[in-house]
């Protein structure tokens, strides 16, 4: 063997194990000593939200009081409970529009939510859907979902910006998802409020999160499109965390399947958790919600 | 995957065919045509267009890019500023702080400063007068006073979510305080006589029928360019983004953008639309004085936006040539009875126009098509239908 061939082969190594370590170091497994780019969270952990002795009080009423919860990367967590548990406002700290009294909110194990702006939530990837379907009504189903694209948000972006093909297929693609295709170019103030719903649903959809807060979002649905929705949640589950604050008990158990974990808030804490057959089996649930 | 259709989306045109002829029509009327009828058809012609009619439209026209800047902030980002007279004045004293410059010695007083300031017996101008002998700096201002203050006030409103009619408010709120505070004598703009008399802009007499007619172009050109300009922003994802925020708010922030910098971004560009207009306005008018920051002045402005129809870009600037006609044609013939007209055109407006003029055309206009269609479709089944029969049982 040449020592110009033993050189090659040694340089060869050295840049195979470079390789490696570059590689191994963005990986999805480890948890340590691996670089996050900028405000990225960090779900190594397997926490994708996590809430801890979060508590919000309204003129002395306690509208949450010290509530813990741990939503895991991927998983759909259904959350029910009487009304004025708590349920809306803990989606406002989620997603910054209240500012809790005490506690901690964190998305991943990194990212502090208590410390952003709604706008800049959203844009890490929490969106959240509203109990009354809010879409732009004035603007045509296609520009509804167009503004919701994840692109630039920053205005000079916004007035230069141009739609390209693979925009438009994904907007598309979109709107076949929610079965809107056809309405494409309609006034989103003339669809009807379970298309709206839909409507709204499918804005989430394109701006990619990681969470999904959907509050009732199967209020004022028919029956069939109730089903539709259970179904599509379902294909998001795995690639999205999922929490759906649901009264439709017949919905919440399409939804978890009769194994999937569900949470039941009760004078703005965690009264209880478990599958929807042990929570609806539960003396103290029983008593406060589904007791009659 | 299967082909997904998607219908193209209607926009990316900046005009459609009707609006590239209407704007080619718009400057050859502004560019040729005005000049043309003023200066060379003789005065006793049926064609000329009198001095007075220039000054008028000239004048309509500063209102109507007032309008069209009102139409951006509350048309189509739903808020509604009550202060827009101010940015007006702001650019107007601007200019007229340059024209009072050039009057030079000959004024009354035959001094170096404006003759109120020798009124007032100062013997140096004031701070804010340091540069106002050059037109360039002074034009800089035009834009950059109305600008910087609607950046600053509009950061502290908007940061603090103030919306709605409390939006309003203050701003009308403000305009006053800055009439107030201009019709004092020691802020140094002349208190409530303002600024007038002005003999010459950049050494030209101002009041030759030839000034007088560059002036009213370039105010033309300035409309059609702004007008151009709102079309191409309201067409774009940024004008879409507004519109999201005048409908809801909430659902902007929770998708990502920050309402804060759009709403900024157009309140400021509608300030300093507004200070063009004034600036083209004061050599045209020949004053500027504290009245124009008037609450009045600045609710006219939304009324012209209103009675045109809002969101429409080009109602807007038919409502500032409709109310400002009229009122010119009324003063005439009623002055006694012009308030009573105006007070009766805005009740009506508002209970039967709720899309303004511009509204009413387009509800007209699709009428009568889909009574067309109407009449169309039913000739069609009443004569194709048993010819397509026919054809069915052949091809059967």
């Amino acid at each position: 063997m040449t020592p110009e061939l033993q050189e090659a082969g040694a340089a060869q190594l050295a840049a195979a194990q470079a390789r490696l370590q570059e590689a191994s170091s963005g990986g999805r497994d480890a948890a340590f000593g691996r670089v996050l780019h900028g405000a990225q969270p960090d779900f190594a952990h397997g926490v994708a939200l996590y809430l801890d002795e979060i508590t919000v009080s309204f003129d002395g009423f306690k509208a949450l009081n010290a509530l813990s919860l741990a939503i895991n990367v991927g998983e759909l967590r259904c959350i029910i409970g009487p009304n004025g548990a708590g349920k809306t406002t803990m989606m406002d700290v989620i997603t910054g529009k209240t500012r809790p009294d005490h506690g901690t909110a964190s998305f991943g194990s990194n990212i502090d939510l208590l410390r952003l702006r709604e706008n800049d939530i959203a844009q890490i990837g929490i969106g959240r859907k509203f109990q009354k379907p809010t879409v732009y009504e004035q603007l045509s189903v296609f520009e509804n979902l167009e503004l919701a694209l994840k692109a630039d948000r920053r205005v000079r972006a916004s007035i230069f910006s141009r739609l390209t093909g693979t925009q438009l297929d994904r907007i598309a693609e979109i709107l076949q998802l929610i079965h809107l295709l056809p309405e494409a170019q309609r006034t989103a103030g003339l669809l009807s409020h379970g298309q709206k719903q839909w409507l709204e649903i499918g804005m989430l959809l394109m701006q990619d999160p990681k969470l999904l807060l959907l509050d009732e979002p199967v209020a004022g649905m028919t029956d069939e499109e109730t089903e539709r929705t259970a179904e599509l949640f379902l294909s998001l589950e795995g690639q999205h965390s999922l929490v759906v604050v649901e009264h439709d008990m017949k919905f919440v158990g399409e939804l978890t399947q009769g194994w999937k974990k569900v949470t039941v808030l009760h004078e703005g804490s965690v009264l209880a958790e478990g599958t929807l057959a042990d929570v609806q089996s539960n003396e103290k649930v029983v008593e406060v919600y589904l007791g009659r | 995957m299967t082909a997904l259709k998607l219908p193209p989306p209607k926009r990316g045109l900046l005009l459609g065919k009707a609006g590239w002829t209407g704007l080619m029509l718009a400057l050859i009327v502004v560019t040729v045509l005005a000049p043309l009828l003023n200066l060379v058809v003789p005065e006793g012609s049926v064609f000329h267009l009198s001095d007075y009619a220039v000054a008028l439209i000239g004048k309509i026209m500063c209102y109507a890019i007032c309008a069209l800047a009102m139409d951006l902030i509350w048309g189509y980002t739903g808020i509604l500023s009550l202060g827009h007279g101010l940015f007006f004045a702001l650019g107007g004293y601007a200019m007229g702080m340059y024209l009072m410059r050039q009057i030079g010695h000959d004024g009354n007083y035959k001094s170096d400063l404006p003759d109120f300031m020798v009124f007032l017996d100062w013997k140096a101008l004031p701070w804010a007068w340091a540069w106002s002998d050059s037109f360039i700096f002074q034009m800089i201002c035009v834009v950059a006073v109305p600008g910087v203050l609607a950046l600053i006030f509009g950061f502290f409103a908007f940061r603090s979510r103030i919306k709605g009619v409390y939006f309003s408010i203050i701003t009308q709120a403000m305009t006053f305080a800055a009439m107030l505070l201009f019709f004092r004598n020691e802020t140094g703009f002349g208190g409530n006589n303002g600024f007038t008399d002005f003999k010459r802009i950049l050494g030209i007499p101002i009041a030759q029928p030839s000034t007088r007619m560059v002036l009213f172009v370039l105010t033309g050109l300035v409309l059609i360019g702004f007008w151009v300009m709102a079309r191409y922003l309201v067409n774009s994802k940024f004008g879409r983004v507004l519109q999201a925020i005048r409908d809801a708010e909430t659902r902007v922030m929770f998708t990502g953008y920050d309402p804060l910098a759009y709403k900024l971004a157009i309140w400021t560009l509608s300030a300093m639309m507004c200070g063009v207009a004034g600036a083209l306005y004061v050599p045209q008018v020949g004053i500027i004085n504290p009245g124009e920051m008037s609450a009045a002045s600045s609710i006219e402005i939304a009324v012209w936006a209103a009675v045109g129809g809002r969101a429409t870009l080009i109602g807007p600037i038919v409502g500032a040539f409709f109310v400002n006609g009229a009122k010119s044609a009324f003063t005439q013939i009623f002055p006694e009875f012009w308030l009573y007209f105006l007070g009766a055109l805005f009740i009506a407006v508002t209970l039967f126009l709720p899309n303004g003029l511009v509204g009413l055309v387009a509800q007209l206009r699709e009428r009568a098509s889909t009574s067309a269609k109407l009449k169309q479709s039913r000739a069609a089944e009443q004569g194709a239908d048993p010819a397509t029969e026919i054809a069915q049982e052949a091809r059967a």
